[in-house]
């Protein structure tokens, strides 16, 4: 503690010109090394962010107003693309929770460090935050125009599954693909929760009589529900803010909000509507927002036993 | 016995279903990716990517990004957590906060508000594409915090830096030379964990019109599938090894650490 206070007044001198006298200087000082990481978060986030926030209820020429809010309840395509994102997000977050914590599971019961789920995990990692448009060409390599899984399923049972082509393109499409980084992202977020329960658990379980079921039913379900309701949060945000592999997909029309943005910053404008893509932006941040203060919430809840 | 062996049954199902779930799409690209013609296997389209002058461009500028963003991350992020350890642990919370605010911010999102800020810094500099390193920057965060912040728990950074100190460093050689250094491993993964975001970002460079590696890729997939395909699988390929390389090498530091200690 001496020290501290012996090099505090060495380096008050230093760094604020002349100042080491002052008191007020001292109690500033400390704080300097941290501005230029508060002024750049401020540039290149807050104040990105409160761009669209204040845009969305501006007029072009910067007058307020709530026309563009108006245009996203008013407006059925806008509409129809969030109701679209939400069901998307849903969707996915509970097929890739579902698998993804199955894979989770037999991943993790075979012990911290085996190869398997070193593999599992460095690929999932890959899938989940680096797949992006990638995982659009993955999908179409497989279930698209003379794709293996379409020449092989027609070779075995004569169907063409790309004769009518346009579910590729639509929701169904979309869901399969996403399926694809929602199922590894689960298994990354998923897996901590599960090396959490402990063998002794187990055991205890089944030296008073209890079956695999009743396990689970009583001791496993209940420990690992926060963390699983969690990690849905988590899948649903991260569907529900996902832009590169439906951009890669879908070239035409704009079928999620993600896209509805991408037409709004691209297209020629419709006059009185210019900021219509910060209202849409404005409209994924809240329910993200929204998601994410619930995931807190119940990641608190889920800490509580594992240690 | 049985109980057990039914779990272990149940294990492997599940493995080879929903992992040759996800692998399926990984190998119809290969197979894809190496059609010749007549039921030929050719390797052409690889050999494509070398040829492709726009796709090498894409992936010189993309590693410079990557390159750029690394270091601008680590010069941002280490001295101003390593503080919060030192001096000011008040505002720990606070940075951690806004370091996590990009998972609530959706790329797309930030994007529309960022519009107008590219617009003056790339009328700065005539539009040069290493510009998105400053918001590649802000992507990466909450994964170069995670690694950081781990690796600044596990070494006591006060003690270091207040021995360094009374020694006669400065505060950027304490940064530098002695906290940087104690951080290998942590730098090492958030490094590689930034790497991969920036080669695989699409959302802002797209919208924001420069032509990084996987603009270029979308693009192909337009006018020649298979190269496309080619360049996908490769670079995913490549993401994984390095992927993979960090956790090898982190898991061997782990078991030598033990080995260590009675050393200290």
């Amino acid at each position: 503690m001496t020290t501290d206070v012996a090099s505090g007044s060495r380096e008050g001198a230093g760094l604020a010109e002349g100042g080491a006298g002052s008191a007020r200087a001292r109690r500033v000082t400390p704080y300097l090394p941290m501005v230029p990481f508060f002024v750049y978060v401020t540039i290149f986030m807050l104040l990105p962010t409160a761009f669209v926030l204040v845009g969305a209820f501006q007029t072009a020429d910067g007058g307020f107003t709530l026309e563009n809010l108006a245009a996203i309840f008013g407006q059925g395509q806008f509409l129809q693309a969030f109701g679209r994102s939400i069901q998307l997000s849903v969707v996915t977050a509970i097929i890739g929770a579902g698998l993804g914590g199955l894979l989770a599971w037999a991943v993790a019961t075979g012990g911290r460090s085996g190869w398997l789920r070193q593999l599992v995990v460095a690929a999932s990692g890959v899938l989940a935050q680096f797949g992006g448009v990638m995982l659009a060409f993955a999908f179409l390599a497989a279930y698209g125009f003379g794709g293996l899984v379409t020449v092989v399923f027609k070779a075995a049972t004569g169907f063409d599954i790309t004769a009518d082509s346009t579910w590729l393109y639509s929701m169904t499409g979309l869901i399969l693909v996403y399926t694809l980084f929602q199922i590894p992202l689960m298994v990354i977020v998923f897996l901590p929760a599960l090396d959490g329960l402990r063998q002794e658990w187990y055991d205890a379980s089944a030296s008073l009589g209890g079956s695999s079921w009743s396990f689970w039913r009583h001791v496993g379900g209940p420990i690992l529900a926060p963390s699983f309701l969690g990690a849905l949060l988590l899948l649903f945000a991260n569907a529900f803010s996902a832009y590169a592999t439906a951009a890669a997909l879908v070239s035409q029309g704009s079928p999620i909000v993600p896209l509805q943005i991408r037409e709004a910053l691209t297209s020629e404008t419709v006059v009185g509507q210019e900021n219509v893509g910060k209202a849409l932006a404005l409209g994924m941040i809240v329910i993200v927002i929204a998601v994410m203060g619930l995931y807190a919430l119940v990641q608190r809840r889920a800490g509580r036993w594992l240690r | 016995m049985t109980s057990s062996r039914a779990r272990s049954i149940a294990r492997w199902g599940i493995i080879v279903l929903v992992g040759g779930y996800l692998l399926l799409p990984l190998v119809a690209m290969a197979e894809f990716s190496t059609r010749g013609d007549f039921g030929t296997r050719t390797l052409g389209a690889y050999a494509a990517i070398l040829e492709d002058p726009n796709l090498i461009d894409a992936i010189l500028l993309t590693v410079t990004i990557a390159v750029l963003t690394a270091g601008g991350m680590l010069f941002l992020l280490i001295p101003t957590m390593a503080w919060t350890y030192i001096r000011v642990p008040g505002l720990k919370r606070a940075v951690e906060f806004l370091c996590l605010l990009p998972l609530a911010i959706p790329a797309v999102v930030l994007v529309v508000g960022i519009v107008p800020i590219y617009q003056i810094l790339s009328r700065a500099t005539r539009g040069n594409a290493l510009t998105l390193a400053f918001i590649d920057i802000i992507l990466v965060l909450p994964y170069a915090h995670r690694a950081l912040d781990a690796g600044l728990k596990s070494i006591d950074v006060t003690t270091l830096a207040e021995a360094a100190r009374s020694l006669g460093a400065s505060w950027p050689r304490v940064m530098f030379q002695i906290i940087a250094p104690n951080l290998r491993g942590a730098i090492l993964s958030a490094v590689v964990i930034t790497v991969a975001l920036v080669l695989g970002e699409y959302t802002i460079s797209s919208l924001l019109n420069y032509d990084t590696l996987q603009v270029i890729i979308a693009l192909l997939g337009q006018r020649d599938a298979f190269i496309a395909v080619a360049v996908s699988l490769a670079a995913l390929a490549f993401a994984f090894v390095l992927v993979l390389g960090i956790a090898i090498f982190g898991a061997e530091r782990r078991r030598s650490q033990p080995v260590e200690e009675p050393a200290t």
